[in-house]
């Protein structure tokens, strides 16, 4: 089995915490994994990517070859189509409709949401207005967690624990709020696939 | 014991620490900031009373970690390849010197240029310096090699340079750790003179580093991290370092390469292996991450050989760093890529954060230079860099750590006054002390803004070594206490702010602003650990 994700968003909204989560059921679940990360100038509201792979057997290149990617989760609806070149013909997208916009040219969102939904596996969700019903607009990223792991081959019970092992320092109430979040991803994604 | 989930950074960290370091020394750069970030975080690093504080600049680091193994222990430098530059002068002699506690020196390279202005190779470094290099394909070997690096160290008498690029210290997996070994004792060096590089004793210690040269050819062709790896097609043969191995292998997904393969990981390169290669094959293939630096070793200025392919002849790119799909077209197998990004998507460079007090200086200083025009802003590293990109398109250059006092000098030696620079608080303590005691010997006419968030910011905040102590270094290197302006970069303060601006342009000669507003970024962070701790 592998798993080759690519993670997508802008600096500063939180895909390393989806990174992480994934990382820690990966391992819970010994499987192999190698995670790519970009730090430093891109972080400052730059496109930001993060290269995930878990596989059963040992992983050779930290980077995801083009066109062979399993899945992109996005937190953000253009930067989804930024990786499409990185997607397997099979692979899905999973990306928030939300748009981070901070730049002058920013296409309209209609437009950008055409082109989500001309990939021909997708799921589009506004992770915003699901977080916001579960109790919070910050664990947005944790709804795109769940959303995304229906296509993940990890147990969902590894991934609300690995869920757990990244929040619990934060108390139980942000663990409950999380795994609420999570849930919810999740119910979108196995009614709208 | 179970494995840790580190970066190829994180992982350099734990097996320094494993292997007995007793000091680290560094300067923020990425991608090398987090090998100090994880010992400064380190509970075992605490306990074992590790040095862990920041240095001034990449030099002054290098010649600590020098002093360190100059008292017996084990010390490590970091930086990135570019922060090698600045500390060129002691890594060199360094190899001259020799060590007496291990000695590692890492580089951290940006083929790519992700956050740099340039792909310089560390490697080229290393070599002309004479010393071993360790070059890790994975984490478990960046643990390995900071834990077996010391020992090399020490026993071949020199510096190691443990040599990664961007792909290697930013990504993450499984890690494997050692047995904890002792530090060293406080030990003298057995020759008192051993340091000290008069013409008589270095011309001794640079005959003993040319005569050590065998026992580390010996040392890399015996090394556990390079390997001849059999191949039945030998029609070609594969030299691949690093990590380039990887990008290699990913290209066979049952991981058997026809082709026979030198994996090298430890230089100098392991030349017993190497003629093996090139005397079984046809021809020899090089994949390496940055400069074709063993593709022209094995080709030779004449180039009379067998066929060397790689980045000199086009079968790679001449730049940037590799992948496995670049890779996969130099094997000559076909690449199938996904879907094309769709027209409508739009580049998103980095920007300065919202409410980043850059942003009001910027907006200041474009006000106060209306007058005399654009390009005469000399810029400096750092996250106000970014003032080169719209909307405020503010600054002329951007060269090396504290070049922004030195070129606007250098600007208004030839007429061009006023000239401006513009640099941060740490790059100003990093490098532009120097620069500004020059145009204080003179008197020179130009206006020096040091923009202060008191922090690193670039890189991600640590700490930086001016410690709100702006005015009284300035004052110390001679700047008049009448031209030193600090001001608060607000929108409430434009105008007044304009106005000081335009005073001390206007003035034929130095003069200092220090427009000072905390990083919003750690300003943050402080407010929630202050929160945090309240709660508690």
């Amino acid at each position: 089995m592998k798993n080759d994700i690519i993670l997508a968003g802008v600096g500063g909204q939180g895909i390393l915490s989806i990174a992480a989560a994934i990382g820690l059921a990966a391992v819970n679940h010994n499987l192999y994994i190698k995670q790519s990360e970009v730090h430093g100038m891109s972080q400052r509201g730059g496109d930001v990517q993060s290269h995930l792979r878990i596989s059963d057997a040992p992983i050779a290149s930290d980077l995801i070859p083009a066109g062979k990617a399993d899945l992109i989760i996005s937190v953000e609806p253009m930067e989804a189509l930024r990786y499409l070149p990185m997607l397997a013909a099979t692979g899905w997208v999973v990306t928030n409709t939300v748009p981070f916009n901070n730049i002058p040219d920013y296409p309209e969102t209609e437009e950008i949401l055409a082109n989500v939904n001309a990939v021909k596996n997708h799921i589009a969700i506004d992770a915003e207005a699901i977080a916001k019903e579960v109790g919070s607009a910050r664990s947005m990223n944790i709804v795109m967690l769940g959303a995304a792991s229906l296509f993940l081959d990890i147990p969902f019970e590894r991934i609300e624990e690995g869920i757990r092992q990244l929040f619990g320092k934060k108390g139980d109430d942000v663990v409950e709020l999380n795994l609420k979040a999570l849930r919810a991803g999740r119910e979108y994604s196995e009614k709208n696939r | 014991m179970s494995k840790l989930l580190l970066l190829g950074d994180e992982a350099i960290a734990q097996g320094a620490i494993d292997a007995g370091l007793s000091g680290l020394y560094a300067y923020p750069g990425t991608p090398s900031t987090e090998i100090m970030e994880f010992v400064q975080g380190s509970k075992q690093a605490a306990e074992l009373n590790i040095h862990r504080q920041w240095s001034a600049n990449e030099k002054t680091a290098m010649e600590s970690a020098i002093g360190m193994s100059y008292a017996g222990k084990r010390a490590m430098v970091c930086f990135k390849h570019v922060g090698l530059n600045v500390a060129a002068d002691a890594f060199i002699n360094a190899s001259v010197t020799g060590v007496n506690g291990g000695l590692i020196v890492v580089s951290a390279d940006d083929p790519s240029m992700h956050s740099s202005q340039n792909e310089q190779d560390s490697r080229f470094y290393a070599k002309f310096a004479m010393i071993p290099i360790l070059e890790p394909a994975n984490q478990q070997e960046c643990y390995d090699m900071a834990y077996y690096g010391f020992e090399l160290s020490e026993k071949m008498n020199v510096p190691v340079m443990l040599r990664i690029t961007t792909r290697m210290a930013h990504s993450r997996a499984g890690v494997q750790r050692k047995e904890v070994r002792n530090q060293n004792g406080i030990k003298l060096p057995s020759d008192p003179r051993q340091f000290v590089l008069l013409p008589a004793i270095a011309r001794k210690n640079y005959k003993n580093l040319l005569l050590n040269q065998p026992a580390m050819e010996a040392e890399s062709e015996k090394s556990p991290f390079n390997a001849y790896i059999q191949g039945s097609n030998t029609e070609m043969g594969i030299i691949a370092t690093g990590i380039a191995y990887n990008y290699l292998m990913e290209n066979y997904p049952d991981r058997k390469c026809p082709y026979p393969i030198v994996k090298v990981n430890q230089y100098p390169l392991p030349k017993k292996q190497i003629a093996e290669l090139y005397n079984t094959c046809k021809s020899v293939m090089v994949l390496e991450e940055g400069y074709p630096i063993v593709e022209e070793m094995i080709k030779g200025y004449l180039n009379v050989g067998k066929p060397v392919h790689g980045r000199l002849d086009g079968t790679l790119p001449r730049d940037g760093e590799l992948n496995p799909n670049i890779v996969a077209k130099a094997l000559g197998m076909t690449v199938t890529e996904g879907q094309a990004i769709p027209s409508i998507v739009k580049q998103r460079p980095p920007s300065l954060c919202q409410g980043c007090g850059h942003r009001d200086v910027y907006e200041d200083l474009n006000e106060a230079m209306k007058e005399y025009g654009t390009g005469r802003v000399f810029a400096d590293i750092g996250c106000y860099t970014l003032g080169a990109l719209p909307p405020f398109n503010a600054i002329n250059s951007c060269v090396d750590m504290g070049a922004s006092i030195t070129m606007a000098k250098g600007a208004a030696d030839a007429g061009l006054v006023p000239a401006v620079a513009i640099i941060g608080d740490s790059t100003f303590t990093h490098s532009g002390m120097t620069g500004l005691l020059d145009a204080v010997n003179e008197n020179a006419p130009i206006t020096v803004i040091i923009s202060d968030n008191s922090t690193t910011g670039m890189t991600g905040g640590q700490d930086s070594s001016a410690h709100g102590r702006l005015v009284e270094i300035c004052k110390g290197l001679g700047v008049h206490p009448d031209h030193i302006r600090v001001m608060v970069p607000l929108k409430k303060n434009h105008e007044e702010n304009v106005r000081i601006m335009k005073e001390e342009l206007a003035y034929q000669g130095i003069s200092v602003l220090i427009p000072q507003r905390e990083c919003i970024q750690t300003l943050a962070r402080r407010k929630k650990t202050e929160k945090k701790e309240s709660n508690d």
